[in-house]
């Protein structure tokens, strides 16, 4: 199974990279862009029987490891490799 | 073309080297063989173009420990220690890659220094880039910047220093040089050897994968407009695999097991283990079904040329094995064996014991082409060598030009770059980036180590002979500036397609010059690099002979900066000035120009100038030293007051100039060689005077350090009255100022 | 006294951290790699700073499963004196030992300079040998020293009075342009509830001889040292 984990930054926290890039496609043209937010895309390869097991998995590794709950959430899409 | 005419030129190879190839070997290659021999015989691995030039170059001293041909040079420093140091460049990789061909440059010249044996301590750069008011030409500039910071910063070794240029030539071509220097025991330096039949030859580090296959051969070809599609080319860097690699062959170097050891740089697998063996006298047999793999399906062919980074290659003696294996698994890396030395002089390649190739080393090595390439004296000279003042106009006023002068990203601060850089760890830098040379202290030492990069490519351009010799003499100077004696130096020879004969007679004259000013100031060249076919499109960059001086300092605490020290101070002048506007910074900056004739450089002159400075260095009479160079006395003052926040009260030398308009332009701003500016204290002005007189070099108080402004009179005029914080904040947003966020990634 | 600098793969402030200990402050300093589980009978452990793991995933995210820190949270627990300098503050916010986390520097780019922090809390073993309020030049070099804590946390530091250095002016003034990276409130150091965890993103240890630009990251350093000597700490083991 494969398990894509996309950890973002809470909207609460300020994200100076976000923010470099909207500024920098807005300086390109694209106004209409209105807010940019950076975030870090994992995919794990698991052995498992079944999604609901690759997702307990990498849900655990998102928790461990993966983000930072102090400034990170994350979110997981489990589907086969 | 037939299918063989095809290969040979998808190799880069002519007709001729194929054939002496078939003649070598006795039949036709096999393509992992032309391949193999493609890497080797490329101009950047065989030096075939420049080679009969460089034999020319000192590479002999007293204090020599390594001269030229192993991963690094060496110099006897005292206490029984070496400094290994070499100067690289990765021009090429920068332009298609900024962020990662600068990172994987400054990875490159990490290793060659680690594999002698030394521990870096210092990385200096010199770079050029096109005009920043190109938005291409500033990503690539942050690029890397960015990317020799990230390398650098991560493995934890300090940049102390370079230097930055800027012409419209390097557009399309930015040169990315960088420089490092490590600290080894004299008596046990590490060579790149491979001998001993039947010890094993082992792998280290980062698998292999197809990344940078023809790296080599893309380091030698012009650029066109399909160039960004060689993007695959490009190496990325892992600067924790290697701060590991660092860490764990420094320490397995410390058990005497190893023979021999050397990065698998360009033309990776095939230029280590041929090289080595050529060295080493010996034949080096390897097997690449065992050499670990990072993508699926690589042929021979692939992993044979693949520049993946941060790998080595070692010879480890005979049962010494086991203890070698165990250090490197202690930093989790896995040294792989994956084959054996031999006695035969061969490379020999296997796939799952099948051979693939098997070539005399010496073929790759010793044997490849050597060109007498033809060389003519380019047609623009002529031209280019007129400046014609009366043509230009009459000079702004003084005020406008200096202001100009010092908001021009050649002469502004470099602070926005060197600020990216960490400086300071390992806690050995006395002198920082922005105070003139760099100045590392040697721990477990009293002495310390100034290092300077330099080069003037307009100047080469206008005179390649001449130019070199200034480049050698500039960074020589500001070694000596900093106090120490120049004992070594490494050299990196940018320049167009050497297929044509006005670039090629450029080289030849700029190593003649280069030649000549290292055997008159004593300063042997151990080694470094050369990089041809910069061009775009069918233009050369300037020609761009840059040359790292490394100099020693006796007592660290002698160490000299370029900022002013304290009130009062006189402000002697070193040296002498002619009317000279050839080539310099005001030609460029004011008219758009690079004309004239380069400085008049006398060279027994300029070392003497050295040996004051040397000796007021160590005898504390010198407060501050800073040598003339871009933007003239002007700029030279100016700068050696912003630091401090000290102003200062000069009176400026007239001079004489054949359009009498220019006089004051050429006094303030013209680019004489062999001036410095150095500050002292009042009671000890005649010291110095008498120590200048008695070595034969001009020397005249021009003014006072004080105050809040500086103040420039010619012949009584006053011709510059700026307050100190209004120039120097022209001066230190020259480079920022196009680097306001809303253009910070555009 | 003994000090123990801790070396994560890609530690590379570890020996200017020893060098400060053994060399210029004349007190015993050991290295301690990452796969120990003890930490030697050490009285002080300085986590340095680097790019331990490369700083891959996240600063410091990695270096906190490494078998040490077992030791180092234990330590810690029985109030010895933890120093974590630059990545090594980073590594203690990871491992919770510290709360908080760092972003990006506003800049976004990597910074090496002399900056200014003052001095907050001489309640700590690690500054009661400088004056409250008194101004330090300490170099930092750092890509990601961003402080962040949610608005709850930080009033929580503030009133607990565990915010131990700020950056300011040289004449001692908290302001924006004094603030190196965006760090919330200024915060360039804390310490935890107890008191004997310090992290900070300045590099003391550069700053321990004039000869490299200034001397006054050694009071740090005469800090521990005293305050291990007048026993204010109960020594851990």
């Amino acid at each position: 199974m494969r398990a894509r984990v996309f950890v973002t930054l809470k909207p609460s926290v300020f994200d100076p990279q976000g923010t470099t890039v909207a500024d920098a496609l807005h300086t390109l043209g694209y106004a209409a862009v209105r807010n940019v937010r950076q975030g870090k895309y994992f995919e794990l390869d698991i052995d498992a029987q079944t999604a609901e097991d690759a997702r307990k998995l990498a849900s655990e590794a998102a928790d461990k490891l993966l983000a930072n709950p102090v400034i990170e959430s994350y979110r997981i899409e489990v589907g086969n490799a | 073309m037939t299918a063989i005419e095809q290969a040979i030129a998808q190799h880069g190879l002519t007709r001729e080297e194929y054939q002496r190839i078939v003649e070598r070997l006795g039949r036709e290659p096999t393509l992992t063989e032309l391949g193999i021999f493609s890497v080797m015989w490329s101009e950047h691995c065989s030096y075939k173009s420049s080679r009969v030039h460089l034999r020319t170059l000192p590479t002999t001293g007293k204090r020599v420990l390594q001269g030229p041909g192993e991963n690094a040079g060496a110099v006897d420093i005292g206490d029984g220690l070496a400094a290994v140091f070499k100067i690289e460049s990765h021009n090429h990789p920068s332009f298609i890659e900024p962020y990662q061909g600068a990172a994987t440059g400054v990875g490159g010249i990490i290793r060659d220094i680690f594999t002698m044996g030394a521990r870096p301590i210092a990385l200096l750069n010199s770079l050029r880039f096109g005009p920043l008011d190109d938005p291409l030409v500033r990503r690539t500039f942050a690029g890397v910047v960015a990317g020799i910071a990230g390398y650098g910063n991560s493995i934890g070794i300090p940049t102390v220093g370079g230097e930055i240029a800027f012409d419209e030539s390097y557009t399309g071509n930015p040169l990315v040089n960088v420089f490092c220097l490590g600290i080894a025991r004299a008596d046990e330096i590490v060579r790149g050897v491979a001998s001993g039949a039947g010890n094993a030859v082992y792998y280290v580090g980062a698998k292999t994968g197809r990344d940078g296959i023809h790296g080599a051969t893309m380091a030698s070809a012009e650029f066109d407009e399909r160039s960004a599609e060689k993007r695959p080319a490009v190496q990325v860097g892992d600067p924790f695999m290697e701060k590991l690699l660092l860490e764990a062959c420094l320490e397995v170097m410390k058990t005497g097991a190893l023979v021999g050891i050397q990065d698998m740089g360009a033309a990776g697998l095939t230029c280590s283990t041929c090289e080595m063996g050529s060295r080493g006298g010996a034949g080096v047999e390897i097997d690449v079904s065992l050499v670990p793999q990072r993508e699926s399906g690589m042929t021979p062919y692939e992993i044979m040329l693949s520049e993946s980074q941060e790998r080595m290659l070692l010879v480890v003696r005979q049962g010494r094995e086991a203890e070698v294996e165990r250090i490197f698994d202690k930093w989790d890396l896995h040294a792989v064996r994956i084959g054996t030395v031999t006695t035969d002089g061969r490379l020999r390649v296997r796939d799952h014991g099948s051979l693939m190739a098997e070539i005399p080393n010496a073929a790759l090595t010793d044997e490849a082409p050597v060109y007498h390439r033809p060389m003519a004296r380019p047609r623009y000279l002529d031209e280019a060598q007129q400046l014609s003042l009366a043509a230009l106009g009459a000079p702004a006023p003084p005020k406008e030009v200096f202001l100009r002068l010092l908001a021009s990203p050649g002469v502004a601060s470099k602070r926005w770059v060197y600020r990216q850089y960490d400086h300071m760890v390992r806690t050995n830098t006395l002198v920082v980036p922005g105070m003139g040379a760099g100045v590392v202290r040697i721990k477990g030492t009293t002495r310390a180590l100034a290092l300077s990069l330099d080069g003037n490519g307009r100047f080469a351009y206008l005179d390649p002979f001449a130019g070199a010799q200034l480049a050698v003499a500039e960074a020589a100077r500001n070694v000596a500036c900093a106090g120490g004696q120049p004992i070594g130096a490494t050299n990196c020879l940018n320049f167009g397609n050497p297929e044509r004969a006005e670039i090629m007679w450029q080289f030849a004259r700029a190593v003649e010059g280069m030649g000549a000013a290292c055997r008159a100031l004593e300063i042997p060249i151990t080694g470094g690099n050369v990089s041809l076919y910069n061009e775009t499109d069918g233009r050369a960059v300037l020609p761009t002979p840059v040359i790292g001086v490394v100099g020693l300092l006796e007592q660290a605490e002698h160490a000299v900066r370029r900022a002013f020290r304290t009130e009062g101070d006189a402000i002697v002048l070193l040296g002498e000035a002619r009317a000279e506007l050839g080539g310099s910074e005001y030609v460029k900056v004011m008219h758009g120009l690079v004309r004239g004739v380069p400085p008049v450089l006398d060279l027994a002159r300029e070392a003497a100038l050295q040996r004051v400075l040397i000796e007021g260095a160590s005898s504390g009479v010198i407060r501050s030293a800073h040598d003339c160079a871009e933007g003239g006395l002007a700029v030279t003052l100016a700068e050696c007051c912003f630091d401090t926040g000290l102003g200062a009260d000069v009176r400026v030398p007239a001079l004489e100039a054949a359009v009498a308009d220019y006089a004051d332009v050429a006094a303030l701003f013209g680019e004489s060689a062999s001036r410095v500016v150095v500050a002292v204290s009042a009671e000890r002005t005649a010291e110095l005077l008498a120590l200048a007189a008695r070595e034969g070099v001009p020397a005249e108080v021009i003014g006072r350090v004080g105050g809040e402004r500086i103040h420039l009179a010619v012949s009584g005029r006053t011709v510059v009255d700026e307050r100190l914080a209004d120039a120097e904040r022209v001066w230190s947003s020259g480079i920022d100022r196009y680097f306001e966020r809303q253009q910070a990634i555009a | 006294m003994k000090f123990a600098v801790v070396v994560f793969p890609g530690s590379n402030c570890d020996h200017d951290a020893y060098y400060a200990v053994e060399h210029v402050l004349g007190q015993e300093a050991a290295f301690v790699w990452h796969k120990d589980t003890s930490l030697g009978g050490a009285d002080v452990v300085v986590l340095p700073g680097g790019f331990a793991h490369g700083d891959y995933l996240r600063t410091g995210a990695i270096a906190r499963f490494s078998p040490i820190m077992q030791a180092v949270q234990a330590f810690a627990d029985a109030g010895g004196p933890v120093l974590g300098i630059c990545n090594g503050f980073q590594v203690l916010l990871e491992a919770g030992l510290l709360p908080g986390a760092m972003l990006r520097n506003r800049s976004v780019k990597f910074q090496c300079e002399h900056v200014f922090v003052r001095v907050e809390q001489t309640h700590t073993p690690f500054t009661m040998a400088c004056r409250q309020g008194q101004v330090l030049r300490i170099p930092i070099a750092h890509g990601e020293g961003n402080y962040y804590a949610e608005p709850a946390v930080v009033e929580r530091l503030e009133q607990n009075r565990q915010v131990v250095f700020r950056y300011t002016t040289a004449a001692g003034e908290v302001t924006d342009a004094a603030n190196p990276n965006g760090s919330v409130h200024n915060i360039a150091g804390l310490c935890n509830e107890r008191r004997n965890v310090v992290g900070l993103m300045p590099h003391p240890e550069r700053a321990c001889e004039l000869a490299v630009g200034s001397a006054d990251g050694l009071l740090l350093f005469d800090s521990v040292v005293r305050a291990l000597t007048q026993g204010v700490l109960a020594t851990a083991r």
